[in-house]
């Protein structure tokens, strides 16, 4: 498996740490129901096909990226820096 | 004030086996330069009396014995210059945290190619380019100095380690090009 960083381009997974799906991005506000923090914490979907999850350059650049790819067909479509990236 | 001595991390040893040579070199002074939001005017001006510029990423620069190494986003590193006073980025000084080895001659590359997870062929990997990837286990910054020449910033505490994974494909190489087939 290989992944294109952005910054540092085609590299062997070796070099990157997984992290998991990309709902840690999506933070609930302070105050926000404990029914959004269980879900943000706890629930994760496992589809078969398209996923999105966070990959960290750690022997390389040390970005955060955002990767989607498909669990089916082991395609990945594309890998984005987490930093400067719209919410 | 006592007078302290800087020692480098390998005693500035050298080896020279089937036509590759290992050394650790001595590059000067090693600063980071790490931008601040909005800072990238500020400093370019502060490199300007260098006649050095923030790299692209991947590459590296050189003038009058002042290079500067990019490290990663918005970051890179100065070396055999001291940093010049400038606004817009963090400035640290990295000099006694890192070694520099040099590997030069015609099966350097191959020797390299044992360890590093990146094609380091002339062709993909050209002179000027600077990559931050692994030397097996090992975090390093590699530079193509040459078109036989490369050289690798490791961390000083792993300076032993990344000298003798270097000496071993050393021996490596040279006893396979020994070999009649
Ligand atoms: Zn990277």
């Amino acid at each position: 498996m290989r992944l294109t960083c952005p910054l540092c381009g085609e590299r062997d997974r070796r070099e990157f740490y997984y992290y998991g799906a990309e709902d840690y991005l999506h933070r609930p506000s302070e105050g926000a129901p404990l029914a959004e923090w269980d879900s943000y914490l706890h629930l994760r979907d496992n589809p078969a096909g398209v996923t999105k999850d966070l990959w960290y350059h750690e022997a390389g650049c040390s970005q955060w990226l955002l990767v989607t790819r498909n669990t089916v067909t082991h395609e990945i479509s594309s890998v984005e820096m987490v930093a400067g990236r719209k919410a | 004030m006592p007078e302290l001595i800087a020692k480098s991390a390998l005693e500035g040893r050298s080896l020279t086996l089937g036509g590759v040579t290992l050394a650790e070199v001595d590059v000067g002074p090693i600063t980071s330069i790490a931008l601040l939001p909005g800072g990238a005017k500020a400093v370019a001006k502060g490199l300007k009396p260098l006649g050095l510029s923030m790299p692209e990423p991947n590459s590296f620069a050189e003038k009058k014995g002042a290079r500067i190494v990019w490290t990663g986003r918005d970051q890179a590193f100065l070396t055999g210059a001291d940093c010049p006073d400038m606004e817009g980025a963090a400035v640290t000084d990295q000099s006694d945290g890192w070694a520099v080895l040099a590997l030069s001659g015609a099966a350097a590359v191959d020797v390299l190619a044992r360890w590093v997870p990146v094609d380091v062929r002339l062709a993909a990997f050209p002179v000027g380019r600077a990559l931050r990837t692994q030397l097996n286990h090992m975090n390093v910054i590699l530079l193509r100095s040459g078109d036989y020449a490369f050289e690798i910033m490791v961390f000083r505490s792993m300076a032993r380690t990344a000298w003798h994974e270097l000496e071993a494909a050393t021996h490596m190489v040279a006893a396979r090009a020994g070999v009649k087939i």
